[in-house]
């Protein structure tokens, strides 16, 4: 019996390569091409008046110097608006090289191709623009004010406004016993990967012909956006998506202008050129997320149940809106997370400033929504006196309920009904991994000890999985050797393993046969990319179908030569055998050589396939008109609607009495992903994205001052938690699978991150007795909210 | 022509893996700059070039250090271990190369070289670290996937692989 693979804590398929030194991410490829480097606006906002390029080019090594006035054709053209939205009534987007204005410092001016990166940045360095400076907006309070405007012809500088209500919130929320209101606030943060971005490109000039390699989350989507820019045929462009150092939502971006100038300058020159981007560019140039204002008003009953829940908030997109609104989208929609809202109505109004542009980072607008929500949780049952998990259990959507249609509209277009989830087992899973109950006695001990505690709790649903759809490929080699393709790309998640793992047990081989490739669009044309917590979901039903599609042809042809039903055939380790009866068996290999009718004979395998071998029908075709050569197959997965993972989390933290330093002192999380397809993956999942929601939650923002510099545009600057600042994570699992994919799937890539910064808000506000509104918080902010909040000062050193 | 023009290169020479490398840059090659891009070995990676985020760590003399922090002709004659002097061979793996393996102490593998080179100087100077020792040794280095909980599960498990070795090898 072949053992089940899926459900099994296998080892990374990836990892011996990757801890050797033998990995390929984009920088190591590329030996010897010409290095591409930007320059870049040093101002917020300004005209570009002129650009003096002569001193740069007397540098010996120095290839080509690039403006917007060189760019031609569709290159010279705004890039695209990606993700078009009706609400999205003013999508801006800026240029691959700014045209004549600039709107935020790092937008890229002028590219220089030369010998080597030092010799391109030196002439970088002597490349003289002369800016005609303006006002820049920056920050949520001045674009909402509107005294100025990013862009001249957006006005109020709204990018888009949408609204959705479900019921009537107007007369529900005047029928209310009780009302709240509370304003909260949420800073930028963003992805940060280790590996910053990097485009290497190859022109093949004897072929017409470009390949492309991108460290990206979508190489089909580079593929598609290079061709119409440089109007290729699209057949004539490849891109392959290398081993990828983290993106975490920044990759999924595309095409950046780094992505179209290199490859068109590598046609231009007839030379490979190439672009890694350095961590000062990844700050100012690459994509940040988070940061938005919000106003909810709650109405609810005596018991704490909603009974209207009416959310406004102010979504600060930066410069431009390449990628649409899909973030605001989801704080809208995903706040409700586990609860039914009553009546519910939210509008946002997503707002330009001359800050680097907003596209998603794990967790995608989630994190925001989830904290509105949760805070509004914590005020009710803290305005009610009612223990914080009464207050959200008694909101909770019920196991019974599901599916549950929300009412509105998710990002995909497409109604936001939760699949499945058991939210009631959840929290009661997490209340005893945290010891909920016993709290109260904890903190009695610790305050007797001086010392000051709280716990937090947040609960999130989250849309993973969404569509359109992926494809996969599988094919048996005559060697017994599988090879699976699918287009998604990866950049950590184990995708190599996780997919191997479901063709395995899918087509009844050993997974060290198995071989995946991913993001290679020789290989899948047909993708979409890697967001949305979805490769699982979506590429692990693709593979799973094009095995089965591989797996039938095998039965068939297997079926024929021993001359047996095929429904009487199994295939265990790569073996088609009789069930019941393992004497009369046949390789998968050699069904491969089967399947395949030959004239050559270039191996000893080969042979047994050639037109004088073995019996045949002379009166058929070698080829059946219904059939093809060889043993592989390709399906695609598209489902009608995202799956919807779910979890809760719970922390103690302590607030230190006279610093006001926050320290988490556990961390517990339930996660409900659906059936697990590598439970150590998954919980690697759940560590990095917690990771990550604890840097939002007390480190990372980005300090723009009002000239809209950004004033921690590096690690020194800009606090990624270390290992120091990271809690160990207590995890359990639930496994409510999905009914809507055959493996059950749900995604988990972002849970981790979701509910953080709601749970560390709640945390501390529960040490210190005062509402928390303002996310991230520092040291200094708790000290500055508890000198507010007490009519004592507090002691300001050491008070002994 | 100017001064960059006819920037002047020097021949550097380091012992790289216990191997002679030679080859030339200019004065301001970065070290980690010259192991990959001018000796081709790319397992050093490059996170910040600012010696933050401890990518670029490799093994001077023995010692750790950022490469990223280091010009290559000042490590002129001085012996430079990469990861991949530590084991380059996917189908033998190092002691905390295996642990790391084992303990899913990697996702996109970006940081990893550097944690590798790290945590390999470092059990050599405490063989037998508890897992708060273990956190407070990687604590200099950065990883934006893994949350750090299984890098310190494997620097533990590194040191008992350590010591099954050496017991097979009794
Ligand atoms: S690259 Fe050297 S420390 Fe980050
Ligand atoms: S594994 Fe990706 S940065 Fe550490």
């Amino acid at each position: 019996m072949t053992t089940r693979q899926v459900g099994e804590p296998v080892q990374r398929r990836e990892d011996p390569r990757l801890l050797t030194g033998n990995g390929r991410y984009l920088d190591d490829l590329g030996l010897g091409a010409l290095q591409a480097a930007f320059v870049r606006s040093p101002h917020a906002h300004a005209r570009v008046v002129d650009i003096d390029i002569t001193d740069a080019w007397e540098l010996d090594g120095v290839e080509a110097i690039y403006t917007w006035e060189d760019l031609d054709g569709r290159v010279g053209e705004p890039l695209p608006v990606l993700i078009p939205h009706p609400a999205l009534t003013h999508p801006r987007t800026g240029y691959c090289l700014a045209k004549s204005e600039v709107n935020h410092v790092g937008e890229a001016v002028v590219m220089v191709v030369a010998r080597d990166r030092y010799v391109a940045e030196d002439a970088c360095g002597r490349i003289h623009v002369t800016y005609e400076t303006l006002k820049p907006v920056v920050g949520l309070e001045n674009a909402r004010a509107a005294t100025r405007l990013v862009h001249d012809d957006a006005p109020g500088n709204v990018a888009a406004n949408l609204l959705q209500e479900v019921g009537d919130v107007d007369s529900a929320m005047a029928a209310a016993p009780n009302t709240l209101t509370l304003e909260l606030e949420i800073e930028r943060s963003a992805c940060m990967p280790m590996e910053g971005k990097g485009v290497y490109a190859r022109w093949d000039a004897d072929d017409a012909s470009l390949r492309i390699y991108s460290s990206t989350q979508t190489s089909t989507g580079v593929r598609a956006a290079v061709a119409a820019k440089l109007e290729m045929p699209l057949a004539k462009v490849e891109v392959v998506t290398p081993d990828v150092g983290g993106g975490f939502g920044v990759k999924i971006m595309h095409p950046w202008p780094e992505e179209v100038l290199v490859p068109w300058a590598a046609r231009r020159l007839g030379r490979d050129v190439k672009w890694t981007e350095d961590r000062r560019e990844h700050f100012v140039s690459s994509a940040h997320e988070r940061g938005q204002l919000q106003e909810v008003t709650v109405g609810f009953d005596d018991d704490g149940r909603l009974l209207a829940l009416d959310v406004r908030f102010w979504h600060d997109n930066g410069a431009y809106t390449p990628y649409g609104i899909i973030v605001p989208i989801i704080t809208a929609t995903q706040l409700l997370g586990p609860y039914k809202p009553g009546a519910y109505r939210v509008e946002f109004w997503s707002l330009y400033t001359n800050t680097v542009l907003v596209t998603p980072y794990r967790g995608a607008g989630r994190p925001q929504g989830c904290y509105a929500m949760e805070r509004t949780m914590d005020a009710i049952a803290a305005h009610l006196g009612l223990d914080r998990t009464e207050v959200r259990s008694r909101n909770f959507i019920q196991p019974d309920e599901m599916p549950y249609d929300q009412g509105l509209m998710f990002q995909d277009g497409r109604p936001l009904k939760y699949d499945s989830g058991d939210f009631p087992a959840s929290l009661a899973k997490l209340k005893d991994l945290v010891g909920w109950d016993d709290f109260a006695a904890y903190r009695e001990q610790a305050a007797r000890e001086g010392r000051r505690v709280g716990l937090g709790i947040g609960c999130y649903v989250e849309g993973t999985g969404v569509g359109p759809y992926e494809g996969g490929h599988v094919q048996v080699e005559t060697s017994g050797r599988v090879n699976v393709a699918t287009g998604l790309t990866t950049q950590g998640q184990g995708h190599q393993t996780v997919l191997a793992q479901i063709v395995a047990d899918q087509l009844g081989v050993r997974l060290e046969d198995v071989h995946v490739t991913t993001g290679d669009t020789r290989r899948m044309a047909y993708a979409v990319g890697t967001f949305a917590s979805r490769g699982a979901v979506m590429s692990g039903n693709a593979v799973a179908l094009a095995a089965k599609v591989v797996r039938d042809k095998a039965l068939r042809i297997a079926a024929d030569a021993l001359e047996v039903s095929a429904d009487d055939l199994e295939i265990v380790d790569g073996v088609i055998s009789v069930k019941g009866a393992p004497g009369t068996s046949i390789d998968l290999k050699t069904i491969a050589v089967m399947s395949n009718p030959l004239r050559y004979a270039f191996d000893t395998a080969a042979q047994a396939a050639t037109q004088f071998a073995g019996t045949f029908d002379p009166d058929k075709p070698p080829v059946a008109d219904d059939d093809e050569p060889g043993l592989e197959g390709q399906d695609f997965y598209s489902p009608t609607q995202a799956t919807f993972a779910n979890g809760m989390h719970a922390a103690v933290v302590e607030t230190d009495p006279v610093t006001a330093e926050i320290r988490i002192l556990r961390y517990c999380v339930i996660h409900d992903c659906g059936v697990m397809v590598n439970p150590m993956i998954v919980e690697g999942q759940v560590h990095g994205g917690v990771a990550q929601g604890v840097g939002g939650a007390l480190y990372e923002r980005m300090v723009y001052d009002e000239g809209g510099q950004l004033l921690n545009a590096s690690f020194m600057d800009f606090l990624v938690p270390y290992a120091s600042e990271v809690p160990h994570v207590e995890t359990d699992h639930l496994e409510t699978p999905s009914p809507l994919n055959p493996l059950g799937l749900k995604g988990a890539g972002e849970a981790g991150t979701i509910p953080v910064t709601a749970v560390i808000a709640s945390a501390v506000e529960d040490a210190e007795g005062f509402p928390i509104r303002s996310m991230p918080i520092s040291p200094a902010e708790l000290w500055e909210l508890r000198r507010q909040h007490s009519s004592v000062p507090v002691a300001l050193e050491g008070a002994s | 022509m100017t001064d960059a023009a006819t920037e002047q290169l020097l021949e550097i020479t380091l012992r790289v893996n216990g191997v002679r490398r030679t080859a030339s840059a200019p004065a301001r090659r970065l070290l980690s700059d010259f192991l990959r891009h001018d000796l081709g070995l790319t397992g050093t990676h490059v996170g910040c070039e600012h010696g933050v985020c401890g990518a670029c760590t490799v093994l001077l003399d023995g010692e750790p250090a950022r490469a990223c922090l280091v010009f290559a002709v000042t490590a002129q004659a001085h012996e430079v271990t990469t990861v991949e002097g530590i084991g380059h061979d996917p189908a033998n793996l190092s002691p905390v190369q295996q642990a790391f393996a084992e303990c899913h102490a990697l996702q996109c593998g970006f940081c990893t070289p550097g944690f590798i080179t790290t945590i390999t100087a470092y059990l050599d100077e405490n063989p037998q670290p508890t897992p708060e020792e273990a956190r407070e040794a990687i604590s200099g280095n950065l990883c934006r996937c893994t949350g750090y909980q299984n890098i310190v599960k494997a620097v533990v498990r590194a040191s008992e692989i350590v010591r099954e070795r050496e017991e097979e090898t009794r």
